[in-house]
């Protein structure tokens, strides 16, 4: 993982916010930046196992939460990761108010968009980080 | 009338592997499709990020823990933060005891990782009904021993 950002979704499954945090994390790890760029269970974090608390530790995190609650956030933060970015899906859909979803198991159309729309800014960030950009 | 009794179904969510996937998906197509009258469920990552309540959810409701695979994390997570599971499902031993190769895709499951989470969300349904059993016969017991 030398050099690799680790993109940290949520594990939100009660609204369809979690599912697109998700879909924009395996956009941008398996096809936009997968060369630069890996994700871990958030709920190893939760549970403090020690290899994922090194590995965010000494690589770069980008948080991707649904909700305001920012489990992804707090849970890097708390476990002394490096949190160089946080994006939230609920400030996503405020901006884009015509996208309105449902489907939480299965993302519908709508839903596929948004997580497009925030794989692009995470790839953005990563973009800039790589070219030494300030973390948070 | 007295509600429908309710049973807390938790999933590892596992966002870095195929059974994590699983895990996730048949944990929502219990609570969608088979038992939505009897399922509450809350993202595991509250336990640590929430505000404390989510912290008695256990003790609200016997709960199931799914995960996908032998860390055990929603397992672990609940009994430290919460209280004792009810039960516990592991998708990676279940793909074992039934012979089927790991589903490949953690992305989107293809039409196999839908048929693999139906049959995982039919075994959290009969986690359930022994669950809701279980506490039925406390019930009978704990009246028989009042009169």
């Amino acid at each position: 993982l030398t050099g690799t950002i680790l993109v940290i979704p949520c594990s939100g499954i009660g609204k369809p916010f979690g599912t697109i945090s998700r879909e924009a994390t395996y956009s941008v790890v398996e096809d936009l930046k997968k060369d630069e760029t890996d994700t871990v269970c958030l709920s190893l974090l939760v549970m403090g196992d020690e290899e994922t608390r090194n590995l965010i530790k000494t690589h770069q995190c980008i948080a991707v939460d649904g909700c305001p609650a920012e489990c992804s956030r707090k849970n890097i933060e708390l476990s002394g990761g490096k949190l160089a970015a946080a994006f939230r899906v609920v400030d996503l859909l405020r901006q884009h108010r015509d996208l309105k979803t449902q489907n939480v198991t299965f993302l519908d159309e709508n839903g596929k968009k948004l997580a497009g729309i925030m794989a692009q800014k995470i790839a953005s960030k990563v973009d800039e980080l790589n070219r030494g950009g300030n973390a948070e | 009338v007295s509600s429908p009794p309710k049973a807390g179904v938790v999933s590892c969510s596992g966002e870095g592997c195929v059974q994590g996937t699983i895990s996730r998906i048949a944990t929502r197509l219990v609570l969608e499709k088979l038992r939505p009258d009897n399922t509450v469920t809350i993202c595991l990552p509250l336990f640590l990020a929430g505000e404390g309540g989510e912290r008695m959810f256990a003790k609200y409701f016997p709960t199931i823990a799914v995960d996908g695979c032998e860390k055990r994390c929603a397992k672990k997570a609940i009994e430290k933060y919460s209280g004792k599971t009810a039960s516990s499902i592991v998708v990676d031993d279940l793909l074992k005891e039934w012979g089927l190769p790991e589903p490949q895709s953690r992305r989107e499951l293809n039409e196999e990782g839908v048929k693999v989470a139906s049959r995982v969300a039919e075994k959290i349904v009969e986690a359930m009904d022994e669950a809701f059993a279980a506490r039925a016969q406390a019930a009978r017991v704990r009246k028989h021993a009042d009169v």
